[in-house]
C-alpha cells in the first residue's frame, strides 16, 4: 500500500510535467518546462526555425524519458505483483483454514491504487505519442493504454525493447480486462474461473505472470466450478433449505436451484440425530446414518441419496434444471442491490430469488467457554452429524456423562445415553435449572412427572442447578454448582439452547429481532424483495399467533416449503401451523402444537393410558417411521371412525398422567395444545387454534380428540 | 367419574369414558373450500393438480419431475373410457427415466402407473415410489380417499417433507 503510494507520489510530478507538456505541444511554443535550463530556450528560440529542430528534440527526449520510466516502472511494478503473488499461492498452501476475507481484502485495496497510477500516468501519453507512432491500436474499442507500449518502441529504439515486452503484456491484459474492469462495479471485481479462486481480483496482472499462474493454479486444489448465475439460491443445506428446493422444483418446472452450504453433509434430517440413530442395533450407524424406524423400516437421515443431486458445474446446463449442491461453502456476503453474494473463496454468485436457511449454532454456557482449553475438549455442542459420531465415540469411552440441559435435545440426549447404562457402566447426569425436565414447556405437574419417567430410563437428575465454574481436575471435570453441590464426570455435553445465525444482516441490511434473534420476516417470510427467510433463523409473524420464532423440525418444513412457494409467486402467509414432537423413552411421547409455554395458564383433560397408547404403538398403526409423518399417512384412518377397540376402563391412579389433551391459554384463547400419548390427531388440534375462539369449557373441546379411544 | 383440580394456574381434569361419551357441544367454525390461504389436497380447488401437495414426496420435483408431470397430468386430463389409455407413451418415458436413477425410483415388478389407473386414486404417485428415500412409501397401504373433501384430515399433508 505504501509502495503504491510512493510510486504514486513519483509519478506525480512526471504526470504533471507531462500534461505541461501536452498543454504545450499544441501551440509548439517555446518550451517553458522547468527542466530545460532556463537560458537555453530564450537563446534557441531567437536564432532556430520555428518549432525549431532543438525543441522538438528536447521534446521528444523527455517525453522518451518519461515513458522509460513509466517502462521500468511497470516492470518493476509486474515483477513485484508476481512474486507477491506466489507468496499468496503458496501462503494458502499452507494455510489450514479458511478466512483469507481480511488478508485479500487488503491487497484488493492496493490493487486498485496501482491500477489507478498506471492508467493515469498513461493516459496523457496517448497525445504526445500519437505523432510518432503509427502503431494500429492493439484493440478498437480499448483504452489508449496500449499506446504507451507502442510510444516508447518508436521513440527509443532498442533500449527499452526488453521492457516494452512485459507492459504491452500487460496493456494486452490491461485491456482485455479493463473493459471487464469498467464494467464491473468498483468493488470487488468478480473472480470467476473456479480453479483460480485464491487469485488478487485485479485480474490486470494475471496473464503475464502466467507461468507462474500455471504452475500456481497446478498446487491450488481445485474446486467446484460454481455457476456465476443462479436463479434460485439457498443459503443453507438444512431441513428448510431442501423443503424449499423441493417446493421450487414443484411449482416452476425446470428451475435450477443452488444449494450453498457450510456444512459438508448433503441436506439430511436432525431428529433422529438425537433419537432413532441412539436405538439402532447396527454397529456401523454412524457410518450409514440409517436407523431402523418403528414400523422396522429403514431409511437413511439424508433426505434424498446423491443421486438426487445434479453437481453444481451441469447446473446451467441442466435441461430440466434440477438441485445443486455446494458443500463446505460459507457465504459471507450479501449484496442485495446488486443481487449477488460472495462466497468465502471470493466466488460471487448472482441469484434471482435467494433463501437464507441458516439455522443456527448451538449456545455454550459462558462458564464453560472461558474454563479453558481441557474442559472444552470435552464439552460437546450437538448440532451436527459430526457431534453425533462424537459423541457415540465418547459414550463408549468414558465413565460418566454429564448433559446440562432440560428441553428438548438435553431431555431426548439423556434418555437416549440413559438407555446405553444397561449395556455398559456408563453414568449419565443430567442437570437444569428448573424443577423438572421440559419445565419451560409442561406444566408443572407434567414436568414433575416426566422427570420421574426420566430417571426410570437411568438418568441421574439433577435439578434447580445452576453452574457456577466448571475446571479440569484429578482427571475429571469438576461442574461446580451455586449451591454448593460438585458433580464429576468425564464429558460434558451442553444443550442450553441455539444462537440463530444472522451473519448476514450486516451486508445485506436486513432487520434482526431483538426479542427472538433471527431476522425478521414478515408473513409470508420475505425480508427485502427477493429474499425470503425460513426454518431456525427466521423470526416471521404468524397471523394468528403473532411474531415468533420457532426451533422445530416441522416448523423448518413448513416454513421452507412456503417460502418456496413464495419464491415461486404464491404470495402466501404463514398459515398451516407447525407441529412438533419429542419421545422421552418407550413410555413418554407427546405432540404438540401452537404456543407452548409453561408459563401460560393450562388445562389438561386425562384418561388413563393402555398399553396401546405408547410412541411406538402410535406409528406401528399408522405404518409410518417418522412422528410428523404418522399425521399425513392418517388420511385413511380417520380418528373418529376406526374405534373398534374399546379400552377397558380400569380404575386408574389419580396421578397417572397417562394419556390426555393439555390446553395453552392465552387470554382464554387456546393458543398451544399438547396430544399426551395420544396420537393421529394433530388436524384437530390444529383447526382448534385455527379458528382461536374462546371456549367456555374446554372438556367439551376435549371430547373432540376422543382420547379414549386409540 | 371424572373430577377436577387446581395447582396454582393450571387446572387438570380427568375424564372417564363415560363422561366423553356424550358428543361434544364445542363448536368449530365451517372450513371455506375456497380460502387461498389453505394447504390443499392433491387436486385445487379449480381442477388442477397441486404438484407441490406432500403426498407426492419428491416426484415432481426430482430428476424424473418432468416426466412424471407428464405422464401424470395426461392422465388427470384424460377422457378416455379407459382413463389413462392414451398415455402410455409418457408413463413409458417416465419408467425410463426412473430407471436410470434406481436408487431413487427403486423398482417393483408390477408397473404402478397402469394398475391404479383405474383406481384413479391420488396416491397413484406415492405407488411409485418405495424405498428409502419417501415417506409416502408408507400410504400404499393406506390408499386415501379423494383429497378434495372438506375434512380436517386432508388438509394436513405437510409432514411428509419429513423424509424428503
Amino acid at each position: 500500500m505504501l509502495k503504491c503510494r510512493s510510486v504514486w507520489n513519483k509519478l506525480a510530478p512526471l504526470t504533471k510535467v507531462s500534461s505541461n507538456v501536452c498543454r504545450h505541444n499544441g501551440r509548439r511554443t517555446g518550451l517553458t518546462n522547468f527542466r530545460i535550463p532556463p537560458c537555453a530556450p530564450a537563446a534557441h528560440m531567437s536564432t532556430g526555425p520555428r518549432g525549431g529542430g532543438r525543441e522538438n528534440q528536447l521534446y521528444a527526449a523527455l517525453v522518451g524519458a518519461v515513458t522509460i520510466t513509466v517502462g521500468i516502472l511497470s516492470y518493476r511494478h509486474l515483477k513485484e505483483d508476481a512474486r507477491r503473488y506466489q507468496d499468496r499461492i503458496d501462503e494458502i498452501e499452507s494455510r489450514t483454514s479458511k478466512g483469507i476475507v481480511k488478508q485479500e481484502s487488503a491487497p484488493i485495496q492496493s490493487e486498485p491504487p496501482d491500477v489507478e497510477a498506471i492508467e493515469t500516468e498513461v493516459v496523457p501519453e496517448p497525445e504526445p505519442s500519437a505523432e510518432p507512432t503509427a502503431e494500429p491500436q492493439l484493440e478498437p474499442p480499448a483504452e489508449p493504454e496500449p499506446e504507451t507500449p507502442s510510444a516508447p518502441s518508436d521513440a527509443e529504439a532498442t533500449p527499452p525493447s526488453d521492457t516494452t515486452e512485459t507492459p504491452s503484456a500487460a496493456a494486452e491484459a490491461v485491456v482485455e480486462s479493463a473493459p471487464e474492469e469498467v464494467a464491473e462495479a468498483p468493488a470487488a471485481p468478480a473472480v470467476e474461473e473456479g480453479d483460480l479462486t485464491k487469485l488478487p481480483p485485479s485480474d490486470l496482472i494475471e496473464p503475464s505472470p502466467a507461468p507462474i499462474v500455471d504452475s500456481g493454479a497446478d498446487t491450488v486444489p481445485a474446486p467446484h466450478k460454481v455457476p456465476s448465475h443462479t436463479p434460485y439460491l439457498l443459503i443453507g443445506g438444512g431441513t428448510a433449505s431442501f423443503a424449499a428446493a423441493r417446493s421450487i422444483r414443484a411449482r416452476d418446472p425446470g428451475a435450477k436451484v443452488l444449494i450453498v452450504t457450510e456444512e459438508t453433509d448433503l441436506p439430511y434430517m436432525r431428529p433422529p440425530l438425537s433419537k432413532e440413530l441412539w436405538f439402532s442395533d447396527d454397529p456401523s450407524v454412524t457410518e450409514t446414518l440409517r436407523f431402523k424406524q418403528w414400523n422396522g423400516k429403514e431409511r437413511s437421515i439424508y433426505f434424498q441419496p446423491a443421486s438426487f443431486y445434479i453437481s453444481p458445474e451441469d447446473l446451467d446446463s441442466a435441461e430440466n434444471g434440477g438441485v445443486a449442491v455446494l458443500t463446505d461453502k460459507k457465504v459471507v456476503h450479501m449484496d442485495v442491490r446488486g443481487n449477488k453474494v460472495k462466497l468465502d473463496d471470493d466466488t460471487e454468485i448472482s441469484y434471482g430469488k435467494c433463501l437464507i436457511a441458516t439455522g443456527g449454532v448451538p449456545r455454550n454456557l459462558q462458564v464453560i467457554d472461558r474454563a479453558g482449553e481441557e474442559v472444552t475438549s470435552r464439552t460437546t455442542l450437538f448440532r451436527k452429524i459430526d457431534d453425533f459420531r462424537s459423541l457415540d465415540k465418547v459414550s463408549r469411552n468414558v465413565k460418566s456423562i454429564t448433559i446440562i440441559g432440560g428441553g428438548f435435545m438435553g431431555s431426548e440426549l439423556a434418555c437416549a445415553l440413559g438407555r446405553r447404562t444397561n449395556e455398559s457402566d456408563l453414568e449419565v447426569i443430567q442437570m437444569f435449572p428448573e424443577k423438572g425436565n421440559m419445565g419451560k414447556v409442561l406444566p408443572e405437574y407434567l414436568s414433575n412427572w416426566t422427570t420421574e419417567k426420566v430417571k426410570k430410563e437411568g438418568v441421574k437428575v439433577v435439578s434447580e442447578a445452576l453452574v457456577k465454574s466448571v475446571t479440569f481436575k484429578d482427571d475429571k471435570l469438576q461442574i461446580q454448582l451455586k449451591d454448593g453441590r460438585l458433580v464429576k464426570t468425564d464429558h460434558i455435553v451442553a444443550a442450553v439452547g441455539l444462537e440463530p445465525n444472522v451473519d448476514l444482516a450486516k451486508s445485506a441490511g436486513m432487520e434482526v429481532d431483538s426479542d427472538f434473534g433471527g431476522y425478521r420476516v414478515n408473513a409470508e417470510l420475505q425480508a427485502r424483495s427477493n429474499i425470503w427467510v425460513a426454518g431456525d433463523a427466521a423470526c416471521f409473524y404468524d397471523i394468528r399467533l403473532g411474531r415468533r420464532r420457532v426451533e422445530h423440525h416441522d416448523h423448518a418444513v413448513v416454513s421452507g416449503r412456503l417460502a418456496g412457494e413464495n419464491m415461486t409467486g404464491a404470495n402466501k402467509p404463514y398459515w398451516h401451523q407447525s407441529m412438533f414432537w419429542s419421545d422421552l423413552g418407550p413410555d413418554v411421547g407427546y405432540e404438540a402444537i401452537g404456543i407452548v409455554d409453561s408459563s401460560l395458564p393450562t388445562v389438561g383433560v386425562f384418561a388413563k393410558a393402555t398399553s396401546k397408547d405408547t410412541p411406538k404403538a402410535a406409528t406401528e398403526k399408522s405404518g409410518t417411521g417418522i412422528r410428523s409423518e404418522s399425521e399425513t399417512e392418517d388420511t385413511a384412518t380417520s380418528p373418529v371412525a376406526s374405534s373398534s377397540s374399546s379400552t377397558p376402563t380400569v380404575e386408574q391412579h389419580k396421578d397417572d398422567y397417562g394419556k390426555g389433551v393439555i390446553f395453552y391459554l392465552r387470554d382464554k384463547v387456546v393458543v398451544g395444545i399438547i396430544l399426551w400419548n395420544v396420537f393421529n390427531r394433530m388436524p384437530i388440534a390444529r383447526k382448534i387454534i385455527k379458528d382461536g375462539e374462546e371456549h367456555a369449557d374446554l372438556n367439551e373441546v376435549a371430547k373432540l380428540f376422543n382420547i379414549h379411544e386409540d | 367419574m371424572s373430577y377436577c383440580r387446581q395447582e396454582g394456574k393450571d387446572r387438570i381434569i380427568f375424564v372417564t369414558k363415560e363422561d366423553h361419551e356424550t358428543p361434544s357441544n364445542a363448536e368449530l367454525i365451517a372450513e371455506d373450500p375456497d380460502d387461498p390461504y389453505e394447504e390443499h389436497g392433491l387436486i385445487l380447488p379449480n381442477g388442477d393438480i397441486n404438484w407441490n401437495c406432500p403426498c407426492l414426496g419428491g416426484m415432481a420435483s426430482g430428476p424424473c419431475g418432468s416426466q412424471f408431470k407428464e405422464a401424470f397430468s395426461c392422465f388427470h386430463y384424460s377422457k378416455e373410457e379407459v382413463k389413462g389409455s392414451e398415455c402410455i407413451e409418457n408413463f413409458r418415458d417416465m419408467q425410463e427415466c426412473m430407471q436410470r436413477y434406481p436408487e431413487l425410483y427403486p423398482q417393483e415388478e408390477d408397473n404402478e402407473s397402469s394398475s391404479q389407473a383405474e383406481s384413479s386414486s391420488p396416491s397413484v404417485p406415492a405407488n411409485t415410489t418405495k424405498g428409502s428415500g419417501l415417506p409416502e412409501t408408507d400410504s400404499t397401504s393406506t390408499t386415501s380417499t379423494p383429497k378434495s373433501d372438506v375434512s380436517i384430515d386432508s388438509t394436513s399433508p405437510t409432514e411428509n417433507e419429513t423424509a424428503s
